[in-house]
Formats: structure tokens, C-alpha cells, sequence
């Protein structure tokens, strides 16, 4: 019913969140200048980045998942936007499924940027493959 | 059906991105996008499989149809918002150009 919009939430303060680090990334290495440790943080992934990739997990699900509502009668153009606020029967199920469906589905999709996090540090701290030569 | 139309679409985006040798066609929005509803619609799915049991895997003809067109309109939606960022940032200057050409 509107269970898109808890991770509606969480992605607009993941993405707040992610500004206000890259803002402070940029300052730290407005001071670094070149020196080794800008060097060392080159190489590595900045939390800016990792959680502007949550953020646009997040963002682009809502998106789709917000056309699937209005595909399905479930937001409407006009206030209160939600056709379940009209009704408080309606009211209350959307409630439920906004703290079931829609908690799970923003869990779910911070679960999996995690492990994908886990596994781009992983990857990064593998030795560099040499280009394979191409061939004539 | 919206879920399986939305993770072959995810998959290939991923492929293709991989296998991109430069990032000019900025296909990473539309991959998080795709992946992103993918993995909400998986938990959709996982409720209503909790709810329906083996009901579930048996949708009626109509329901199937309305979820395939729904899908792909999905689908076509993650597009428009793909072509519409590809434009914007332009990554090969070929906007750029045309509108250079025009403006001569």
C-alpha cells in the first residue's frame, strides 16, 4: 500500500548523509595535499561513494516500486496522495504493511550493500592482475 | 512475473556494464535502479508467498498478464530514466556536438 516509502525515508537520509561526508572527504584532502597518506586514501573507496551506491539502490526501488502504486490505485495524484488514508480500516493495514513489508524491503536492500561493500574491500585489496596481453 | 521481468533486465544491465570497456552509456543508474526494485519486490514476494503458501505459484491467467504488462512497463520506465541521465551528462559530448552544429 505504501510500503515504499519507509525506504523512501531512508534514502533521502542515506543521501544527506553521503553529501555531508563527501563535503568533509573533500576538506581532508584539501589539507593532505600530496602527501603519502592522500596517496594510500586514493586507492581505497570512499564512504561518500559507498553511500551514494546505497542511495541510489535505494532511490531507484522507490521509483519503480512508487509506478507500481499508481499502476495499482494505490497513490493518486491529488491529497492525501495515499487512497488508503480515506479509510482508517485502510489506514491501519497500511500501517502494518509499511512496519512489516516496507522495514523488511529497506533491511533487505542495506543487507545487500553490505555484503556488496564487504566483497569491493575484498576486491580492492587483491594484488593487480596484469593486462592480459590482446592478441594480433 | 513483475519480479522475474525486473531481475532479467537487472541481469542484463549488469552484464553489459561489465563487459563495457569505458563507462560512456552511464549504465550504473539503471542497474541500482533494476536491483534496487528487484530486491523490494523479492520481499513483496516472500509476504505474499507467506500468505498465499502453494497458491501462490498458480496466478490466474488475467492476474499473470496484468503483472507481465506491469513488468515491462517497469522496464520501459527504468529506461526513459536512463536515457534521460545519459543525455544530461552526456559522457561522449554528442549533445554537445549537435547543439554546436546546430548553433553554427
Amino acid at each position: 500500500m505504501a510500503c515504499f516509502l519507509i525506504s523512501a525515508a531512508e534514502a533521502l537520509v542515506v543521501t544527506a548523509v553521503a553529501q555531508g561526508v563527501k563535503h568533509h572527504e573533500k576538506k581532508r584532502e584539501e589539507n593532505l595535499g600530496h602527501t603519502a597518506e592522500r596517496l594510500n586514501s586514493e586507492k581505497t573507496y570512499p564512504w561518500s561513494r559507498r553511500l551514494m551506491l546505497l542511495a541510489y539502490l535505494l532511490w531507484g526501488g522507490v521509483v519503480l516500486l512508487a509506478f507500481e502504486h499508481v499502476w495499482h490505485g494505490e497513490v493518486v495524484p491529488w491529497f492525501p496522495f495515499l487512497t488508503a488514508m480515506g479509510d482508517p480500516n485502510d489506514k491501519a493495514e497500511m500501517l502494518h504493511e509499511m512496519a512489516t513489508v516496507g522495514v523488511t524491503m529497506a533491511c533487505l536492500v542495506t543487507a545487500v550493500w553490505g555484503v556488496i561493500m564487504a566483497t569491493a574491500s575484498a576486491i580492492l585489496k587483491r594484488p593487480e592482475k596484469e593486462p592480459v596481453p590482446e592478441a594480433a | 512475473m513483475t519480479l522475474l521481468i525486473c531481475v532479467f533486465a537487472a541481469v542484463i544491465c549488469t552484464y553489459k556494464w561489465y563487459t563495457m570497456k569505458d563507462n560512456s552509456l552511464c549504465l550504473a543508474p539503471l542497474c541500482f535502479m533494476y536491483w534496487g526494485a528487484s530486491l523490494m519486490w523479492l520481499v513483496d514476494a516472500i509476504f505474499e508467498y507467506a500468505e498465499l503458501q502453494a497458491e501462490y505459484f498458480t496466478p490466474a491467467a488475467e492476474d499473470m498478464l496484468n503483472d507481465a504488462f506491469l513488468g515491462l512497463s517497469v522496464v520501459a520506465l527504468g529506461l526513459i530514466i536512463w536515457v534521460i541521465i545519459l543525455l544530461v551528462k552526456d559522457p561522449r559530448g554528442t549533445v554537445k556536438n549537435a547543439l554546436a552544429k546546430k548553433s553554427k
